[in-house]
């Protein structure tokens, strides 16, 4: 087939909402585009593990740590599902773990942020999350079927991480004064960061038109911003936390909170790499991945050790 | 030389009565590891009663690009299906 004629199917199946799959062709940009959107989003989700797990052993109930535990255990796994569908095609695993080691990839800055107090695990489960949630649930229509279906199990999971965190903030508003102030403290640290997460405005976006244009994307970035916003607003009134925006205010007209400008300038600094924490970042996952190589060539040794002494041996019959 | 971990296809039952169901991939050292680390990633909120784990190099497909031709002779048997049959209304149970 000349590639003019396979250009067309391809466009029809995104015209008709039939997903991409592997094996299926397509334009180069589609492909590439996909791999780092994909594997970004993998190593955002490793990566996040970091802030959060600083609280592990300083959770302060049994109840809390337990449930700390198991949604940072979740962004593990999201991590393998969006590298399991990065892998669909034709990029490895080494690659990828490769480019984000060397400061390569990026990574969603967000997670560049220090985690200062027990009230920022409270936040970051509110805000954070439900950024990701804004942005994921669209997701699951993506056109490339793995992405797809590794969004649909990831947003699945995801429900609980926001209410966890919540939960935290209720608890610590509820509290004593001390317990408040904390969780307003976190709610002010957290808020612009969490706005920045939505990407660059729509007119500064190079990527959104084309990603559209392929259903990859849904909703624009200012689109799913201006959601969250209105979504927050009511929740931090019932913390009883006022969101640090001085201009946020109710338009009847628009029927949608009105807020402020978002320092851009900070943005780009921490994406270059100059936030407070990109350096601690990725120097744990340079010395994660280090440390653990005894492990992995353990484990390949002994595999190899078995195969060659033992015969053939199905594991389990059908 | 650094050697990696193969890669491996997970297929998870999630209940019994229903078939296995592809539902991603992971890198393992031997297919042990792989049941186990399948075990943590895919079903941490009990949704396997059985794991298989392929490695993906053992898996043959086919090809997109000949669907059409591999397909086609299914294609125009509708006699196939029970609508291309004439019945009259009154027929019970069938």
């Amino acid at each position: 087939m000349v590639a003019g004629e396979l250009l067309k199917i391809f466009d029809d199946k995104i015209k008709q909402e039939i997903r991409i799959e592997p094996k299926d062709w397509m334009p180069d940009e589609y492909r590439k585009t996909l791999i780092r959107q994909i594997s970004q989003h993998a190593h955002s989700e490793i990566v996040g593990m970091l802030p959060e797990a600083n609280w592990i052993t300083r959770a302060p109930s049994l109840r809390r740590k337990a449930t700390l535990l198991a949604k940072v255990q979740d962004e593990a796994g999201h991590g393998l599902y969006l590298y399991s569908a990065a892998e669909t095609m034709d990029i490895t695993r080494e690659e990828m773990i490769d480019q984000l080691l060397s400061g390569r990839a990026k990574y969603s800055s967000i997670f560049n942020y220090p985690t200062l107090t027990w009230a920022d695990i409270g936040a970051i489960g509110w805000l954070v999350d439900g950024a990701a949630i804004m942005n994921q649930v669209p997701l699951c229509r993506a056109s490339y079927g793995p992405y797809a279906r590794a969004m649909v199990r990831i947003c699945k999971e995801e429900s609980f991480h926001q209410r966890q965190g919540y939960e935290i903030l209720l608890t610590l508003c509820r509290g004593t004064e001390e317990q408040k102030a904390m969780a307003q403290d976190a709610l002010n640290r957290w808020w612009w960061p969490s706005l920045m997460m939505f990407g660059p405005n729509d007119d500064a976006s190079p990527h959104t038109a084309q990603s559209m244009k392929w259903k990859i994307k849904r909703f624009t970035n200012d689109e799913l911003r201006q959601k969250f916003v209105d979504i927050c607003k009511d929740q931090a009134d019932i913390l009883g936390i006022t969101i640090p925006d001085p201009d946020l205010k109710w338009n009847e007209e628009k029927n949608h909170y009105d807020f402020g400008e978002i320092n851009w300038d900070e943005f780009w600094n921490i994406v270059k790499g100059n936030g407070p924490c990109n350096k601690e970042r990725l120097a744990a996952r340079v010395s994660a991945h280090a440390n653990g190589a005894w492990v992995r060539e353990a484990a390949l040794a002994h595999a190899k050790k078995k195969k060659t002494s033992t015969p053939e041996v199905t594991l389990n019959t059908v | 030389m650094n050697q990696t971990e193969p890669l491996w296809e997970v297929f998870i039952r999630s209940k019994q009565g229903l078939d296995h169901k592809h539902v991603g991939s992971l890198h393992a050292a031997d297919a042990q590891m792989a049941i186990e680390n399948a075990r943590d990633v895919y079903t941490r909120r009990m949704e396997g009663v059985s794991i298989w784990v392929v490695e993906s190099k053992n898996i043959h497909s086919s090809n997109p690009d000949d669907a059409a031709s591999l397909y086609d002779p299914a294609n125009d048997k509708i006699y196939r299906h029970p609508t291309f049959y004439n019945l009259p209304d009154e027929l019970k149970y069938m």
